[in-house]
């Protein structure tokens, strides 16, 4: 735990990538759940954001 | 030798593009190549993409182009995302998308386990099994239609005759129940031989001196399957299922001519749902979103799924 709070602190490559990957899958199955629809409304903000992170963090050293 | 042939070529282009081409440096002779392409790349993938991303902050209709348009802003990505209709369409795409990879990895691994087994008659059953995929899904949407009727359909009197059912007692494309799950058994039909030969790939490049070492310290088939074939396969069956996702999120010709997006609407998955607004609600600038959300959503799933393949391939 707390090496993936350090490589948060120091911009590593590994968490953020971590972080970006588990903001996508929430978004994708917030899109997709079928219980509540705020959870649909806020699905692709979720989604762009992770993937938008994903391609900025996968820049960042190892 | 090689250098002679180089020379032989030299020598054969004509006098006067040697003397054209002769003071270019050799990036300026790769680009002059790459050029064409890119520009190709250009004008039909990132042009649409980026134009696409501008409709979608419009309220443009492509049948009335001499209408003013307005930037709305991100008015048509609230709209579409309180829209029950697209969250409909969106429950239907997942349900689609998660039962036809499940039956399709499922069986397409269970197909290429058996056809890797040295029997005879191997290859002559291959080619039968890959049939489907090399069918057009017009083609194969249509004669489904056909084995689905109640009246005369060969599904039903199977089912029928596998349950002791009425053959005419159910319909398979006019039942909310059952739509949803007539598209899946056609893809799965159709696609199960693209996920087997994927998978076929990878079985038969696993040398066999590991299965021959692991015979010498006594692993039993169970044990060689679970800790050699499997993963040594996984890339593969990744692959295979990264592509048959990406297809089958965006999957139009096969459920449009087998249910149209119906009955009702259990069946309209997302890409019929944008068709629908683009070219028969005539919502340009609103479908153009849902065409953005839909990209996102792809392209975010397949760059964790990339991820997680390199990181297979580096065990």
């Amino acid at each position: 735990m707390s090496n993936f709070i350090k490589g948060i602190l120091g911009f590593r490559r590994g968490p953020w990538e971590l972080v970006a990957t588990i903001l996508i899958a929430v978004g994708v199955v917030m899109l997709m759940q079928p219980f509540v629809l705020w959870a649909f409304t806020y699905s692709f903000i979720t989604t762009l954001v992770g993937t938008v992170m994903f391609i900025i963090v996968s820049h960042f050293r190892e | 030798m090689s250098e002679k042939t180089v020379d032989r070529v030299a020598r054969a282009t004509p006098v006067r593009i040697a003397r054209k081409i002769r003071g270019f440096s050799d990036r300026t002779i790769a680009w002059i190549f790459v050029g064409p392409t890119i520009f190709l790349l250009l004008a039909i993938n990132i042009f649409p993409l980026i134009w696409t991303v501008n409709l979608s902050f419009t309220d443009f209709k492509a049948n009335r182009i001499n209408r003013a348009v307005e930037y709305v802003g991100t008015r048509n990505y609230e709209r579409i995302l309180n829209d029950p209709d697209v969250w409909l369409s969106m429950q239907a795409t997942a349900h689609f998308l998660f039962w036809t990879i499940f039956f399709q990895v499922l069986i397409g691994f269970t197909l290429a386990w058996l056809i890797n087994k040295k029997f005879r008659g191997n290859d002559l059953w291959t080619t039968i099994i890959v049939l489907p995929m090399m069918l057009s899904p017009a083609v194969v949407g249509n004669f489904w239609t056909f084995l689905y009727q109640p009246q005369i359909g060969l599904f039903n009197y199977v089912v029928a005759f596998l349950t002791g059912k009425d053959p005419s007692s159910f319909e398979m494309l006019g039942s909310v129940d059952l739509a949803p799950w007539s598209i899946v058994i056609v893809d799965t039909w159709m696609w199960t031989p693209f996920v087997m030969l994927i998978c076929l790939a990878g079985m038969r490049s696993i040398p066999d001196y590991i299965y021959e070492a692991a015979e010498i310290d006594r692993a039993s088939k169970l044990r060689q399957f679970f800790t050699i074939t499997i993963p040594m396969v996984l890339p593969f069956l990744m692959l295979a299922v990264l592509f048959r996702g990406i297809e089958n999120f965006k999957m139009f010709d096969l459920v449009v001519q087998l249910t149209g997006g119906g009955p009702g609407s259990t069946t309209e998955l997302a890409s019929i749902h944008l068709k629908r607004e683009a070219f028969e609600k005539w919502r340009t600038g609103y479908s153009s979103a849902i065409a953005i959300i839909l990209f996102v959503t792809v392209f975010g799933l397949a760059s964790i799924y990339v991820k997680a393949l390199n990181k297979v391939k580096e065990r």
